[in-house]
């Protein structure tokens, strides 16, 4: 069952192999096991858990089952899940129960799935290892010294260990695709407006979006079925009309053009990153795939562009904690003024602090047309070169990392290059557009590479129907980390 | 040296939609603490802000009443600021580009007509209260007000006195009930201003350093608060100092204003679109909407009043100058009608004067009556104004029956606690008759009277005829205390007249 996908688990289900129940019960034995090793979920409640694979198996019975029904799925600590502890890793919301659920929870829940836990997350998501939650760093599960990436960690490795069958992420800068990359496990960020942030604590909103974490693009799909759809109470959710994510699964790609943008490989890029998505560029053009040599011009500015702009409203989205009406409040204080200060300088981490102080700087009278206008700008013109590139290619691709998996603190002394292992996938965050992540390889060390798939708006059910083919010919994304996997049976 | 006042207003209208600005939650005033503020209005992590489209109506309302440009594209933006009753830390307010640009309001100060140009009109959430009694040794955080829509109304610096900014506020006041868009409840904190004044020396083109006056509650604070403001600049300037940019709040207590903060310590409010809100986009087809349904503006009412009305340019601003006065003028008006009458063959310059002059003096007199309950209903007020106009009684009677049942009314309505009128029409004609109020015009009965009252007044007669005018005006008012009041006064002044020429 360890290995079992979420659509395999789902088929199983509705032919009563096995009840929810006992699916539910096997994952969270493993989580019991492996956690204290992984450290990939903040909060699990068995009997929470368990209460919903029961009805989920009350309704199979009465004949009312989903596609989902009965399927653990883990949650990222971001989603507000009521009367789950939802912290968004942080000490802030450390004794914060929510009273209320986001949209995907309700989503979920309407289908019957079940919350097998709240994962491990960089606090607030800003980070790129999983270092800066104050539940501790997640542990890669192919090589317990590195990190998992970010802010996703704790929902990449429990999928990547075999904790949960899938799990779901958000990315505002890459924190689905560049943690699955790093996990060698499969990760979708949907078109900016797709699925409904209500409820998903904000990072940057302009820049958040939620989407699916699983093993295949089969699995991603049955996820965004559920995940994705308007909501009113969003008012950057779009009103479109549903759509079935799977439907193009099947469709041979042949004739498909794949972009490469030349500054994907240019310098940056590790040797061995570059080989391994190579190869699978080499296996698209044996599925009848024509490659083209495209070029994104402003590529190098996203970077610069995306922390100037997602500091500036993280500062402002995280103002709401300042510990009066919820959430972790100083004990000690004299007066009003004292009383945010010591909360704010106690609850928040170091990342968090320097985003918010740079946010802070740049919205600043005086700095603000420096600044954040001169970002808004170079955002537009970052986005209308992807908007030139899809006029000659129909997805592009390169890789989702520069290089794969680092060790833990390797990188958390220098922010600067914490910020550049998102290079590769912030630009997809600053346009819009809808990015994922599959395993294509590995490097010499046996860490995971992440071939990244970019396209156009809306193009979601096409990515998967790309990424489905590659997985129908190759076998990266069931490859599974050995020592990890094995510990525990049925 | 002389000074010139400049003056401009920031009115913040709290907008009279069930919901708020941009959650579900209801607006009623009132409730108990924390009862009407929900997920959204506590900022709890992960919800948003949704636009209610009723709020944005009411701003295009507003914009239309004043003849300002609606953008068809404005912009909410975040202002950043720390306070607990502001709940996620910024108040979502259009900054740079409002919904409501533009126009003016003219206005009537004494009787001079006035034109204050408005810069702007933008839409915004309230904040919550901080209550400071009944906690020992702490702040209670009431967000029931959190996230109430408001109209911000901004002038251009247009007034000189404060006079103008009073007269100013009480028609915007009226304006604002009058389109239906606030309750101008100022008890409640429906309808507050903030004042910005500086002084110059006259003819002076160069503005003075304005000091802003916040959170104005009622017509005589802001009057007050200006006249005191404007002192105080004065002397400031003219025992050498320099007046420093501040915010000031107002002491009703003292009488006086009271620094906050000074440019120097104001916040870095770090203004930038909120990106949870996508551009608020005016269509066409919502505009003419909202056009359609837009009432009779207090304007058009006062243009019709003068020519329907045959009423003066003054009375009609004056009886314009709320949608509840307004009202009740038409149907006084109506209820005066002598039979066949129609509307622009009568005159109404009767009922103008009563519902002026009598009316508005009584309701001056209580200060904290609602706008809507006048003591006598305009029924029996028009059946008194009937009854002066076809002569059975005279001017003086039909005020001493107004007060009587204005009386009346206040009396009751204070018994009951509800809100009852006094009198009714059939009680006009009934008293009249059984108290025998009528007018007495008979002639040969005053010329009998005058003739006593003559006799009776040697004294005055000869100051008279030696050239004192203020003697006849003792003579007539003999001879109407001879009747009780009741005597036709015009048969009185033309009798004594007659009796007294040489």
């Amino acid at each position: 069952m360890q290995h079992a996908t979420l659509k395999q688990l789902s088929d199983g289900l509705r032919a009563g192999k096995f009840s929810s129940t006992e699916v539910v019960q096997f994952f969270i034995n493993k989580i019991n096991k492996l956690n204290d090793i992984l450290n990939c979920f903040i909060s699990v409640d068995a009997e929470r858990s368990l209460a919903q694979a029961r009805a989920a198996d009350a309704l199979r019975a009465a004949g009312k089952a989903q596609p989902l029904t009965g399927v653990p799925i883990a949650q990222k600590d971001i989603f507000c899940a009521q009367g789950w502890l939802t912290t968004c890793g942080s000490k802030m919301l450390s004794n914060f129960v929510s009273p209320y659920d986001a949209h995907v929870i309700e989503r979920f829940n309407a289908a019957g799935a079940v919350n097998l836990g709240k994962t491990n997350m960089d606090e607030f998501a800003m980070g790129s290892s999983n270092e800066t939650s104050f539940y501790g760093p997640v542990r890669n599960p192919w090589d317990h010294e590195r990190v998992p990436g970010g802010s996703s960690g704790g929902s990449a490795v429990a999928v990547a260990a075999r904790l949960a069958p899938a799990a779901t992420g958000t990315d505002t800068g890459g924190s689905i695709r560049q943690p699955a990359a790093l996990t060698g496990i499969c990760g979708l960020k949907p078109t900016y407006g797709v699925v409904s942030r209500y409820g998903m604590i904000a990072f940057a909103s302009s820049l958040d979006q939620g989407g699916p974490m699983a093993r295949t693009a089969e699995d991603l799909g049955l996820m965004l079925n559920v995940m994705a759809g308007f909501d009113a109470r969003d008012s950057t959710s779009l009103q479109r009309e549903s759509e079935d994510y799977m439907r193009a699964l099947a469709k041979p790609v042949a004739g498909l053009r794949i972009g490469l943008p030349r500054e994907f490989f240019a310098a940056g890029a590790s040797a061995e990153v570059v080989k391994a998505v190579e190869a699978a560029i080499a296996e698209y053009r044996k599925l009848g795939c024509k490659v083209v040599d495209i070029s994104l011009p402003n590529m190098s500015l996203s970077v610069p562009v995306y922390y100037v702009l997602a500091p500036a409203e993280a500062s402002s989205n995280l103002s709401r904690f300042d510990g009066v009406r919820y959430g972790y409040r100083a004990e000690n204080y004299a007066n009003l003024a004292e009383m945010y200060e010591k909360t704010r300088a106690e609850g928040f981490g170091a990342e968090v602090k320097r985003r918010i102080l740079i946010g802070a700087y740049v919205l600043s009278h005086g700095y603000y047309d420096a600044y954040y206008i001169r970002a808004q700008k170079l955002r537009r013109l970052i986005a209308q070169d992807f908007t030139e590139a899809f006029k000659q290619c129909d997805v592009i691709m390169g890789p989702t990392s520069p290089s794969t998996a680092f060790k833990i603190g390797e990188k958390s002394g220098d922010p600067v290059q914490m910020y550049l292992s998102d290079i590769y996938t912030i630009a997809v965050n600053l346009a819009g557009l809808p990015g994922m992540s599959i395993p294509c390889g590995f490097d010499n060390a046996g860490l995971p590479v992440g071939l990244q798939i970019i396209g156009n708006y809306f193009s979601e059910a096409h990515l998967l129907n790309v990424a489905h083919q590659y997985q129908q010919v190759t076998d990266w994304h069931a490859r599974a980390p050995k020592d990890i996997v094995e510990t525990v049976t049925l | 040296m002389n000074w010139e006042v400049v003056i401009g207003l920031e009115t913040h209208a709290q907008l009279s939609t069930s919901s708020k600005i941009f959650s579900g939650a209801s607006t009623a005033f009132g409730a108990e603490p924390n009862t009407q503020a929900c997920a959204v209005d506590i900022a709890l992590p992960g919800v948003l802000p949704v636009l209610n489209k009723g709020a944005v109506e009411h701003a295009i309302r507003f914009g239309l009443a004043v003849g300002a440009r609606i953008n068809c594209r404005s912009i909410f933006a975040r202002k950043n600021y720390f306070y607990p009753d502001l709940p996620k830390g910024y108040q979502i307010s259009q900054y740079e580009l409002p919904v409501v640009e533009g126009g003016s309001l003219t206005v009537l100060v004494g009787d001079i007509e006035k034109t204050v140009r408005l810069t702007r009109a933008h839409l915004e959430e309230d904040a919550g209260k901080s209550l400071h009694e009944d906690f020992h040794d702490a702040t209670g955080i009431d967000l029931n007000r959190a996230g109430t829509p408001l109209l911000e109304i901004v002038t251009e610096p247009d007034m000189h006195s404060s006079a103008e900014a009073v007269s100013y506020a009480k028609a915007l006041h009226a304006l604002v009930r009058w389109i239906g868009i606030c309750d101008g409840n100022m008890q409640e904190g429906s309808f507050r201003c903030d004042a910005n004044v500086s002084v110059r020396p006259a003819g002076s083109d160069k503005l003075g350093t304005r000091r802003e006056i916040k959170n104005l509650n009622s017509f005589r604070f802001l009057q007050q608060a200006i006249d005191y403001e404007v002192q105080w600049q004065i002397n400031e300037i003219e025992e050498g100092r320099k007046i420093v940019q501040a915010t000031v709040l107002f002491d009703p207590a003292t009488g006086s204003t009271r620094m906050m903060r000074t440019k120097e310590d104001a916040h870095d409010y770090r203004y930038f679109p909120d990106p949870d809100l996508l551009p608020l986009e005016v269509t066409d087809s919502f505009l003419k909407e909202v056009e359609e349904n837009m009432p009779e503006l207090p304007q058009q009412t006062k243009e019709r009043f003068v020519r329907d009305y045959r009423l003066s340019p003054i009375e009609a601003s004056l009886l314009t100058s709320s949608f509840d006065i307004a009202n009740y003028f038409k149907g006084v008006a109506l209820s005066s009608l002598k039979d066949g009458e129609v509307l622009g063959s009568a005159d109404f310059k009767l009922c103008a004067n009563s519902v002026i002059n009598d009316i508005a003096a009584k309701m001056n007199e209580e200060e904290n009556l609602p706008p809507w309950a006048f003591r006598v209903s305009k029924d029996t007020v028009g059946h008194i104004i009937l009854r002066i106009r076809e002569g059975v009684i005279n001017a003086k009677t039909g005020k001493d029956l107004l007060a009587r049942f204005w009386e009346e009314g206040q009396r009751k309505s204070a018994q009951s606690g509800e809100y009852i009128h006094g009198g009714y029409p059939e009680l006009v004609d009934e008293l009249i008759r059984d108290e025998g109020l009528s007018q007495i015009s008979d002639s040969s009965t005053i010329e009998k009277i005058v003739d006593d009252v003559l006799a009776a007044n040697a004294q005055q007669v000869a100051d008279y005829r030696t050239g004192k005018e203020k003697a006849f005006n003792s003579l007539v008012g003999q001879a109407m205390k001879a009747t009780k009041g009741k005597a036709n006064p015009q048969q009185v002044n033309e009798i004594l007249k007659r009796k007294l020429a040489p």
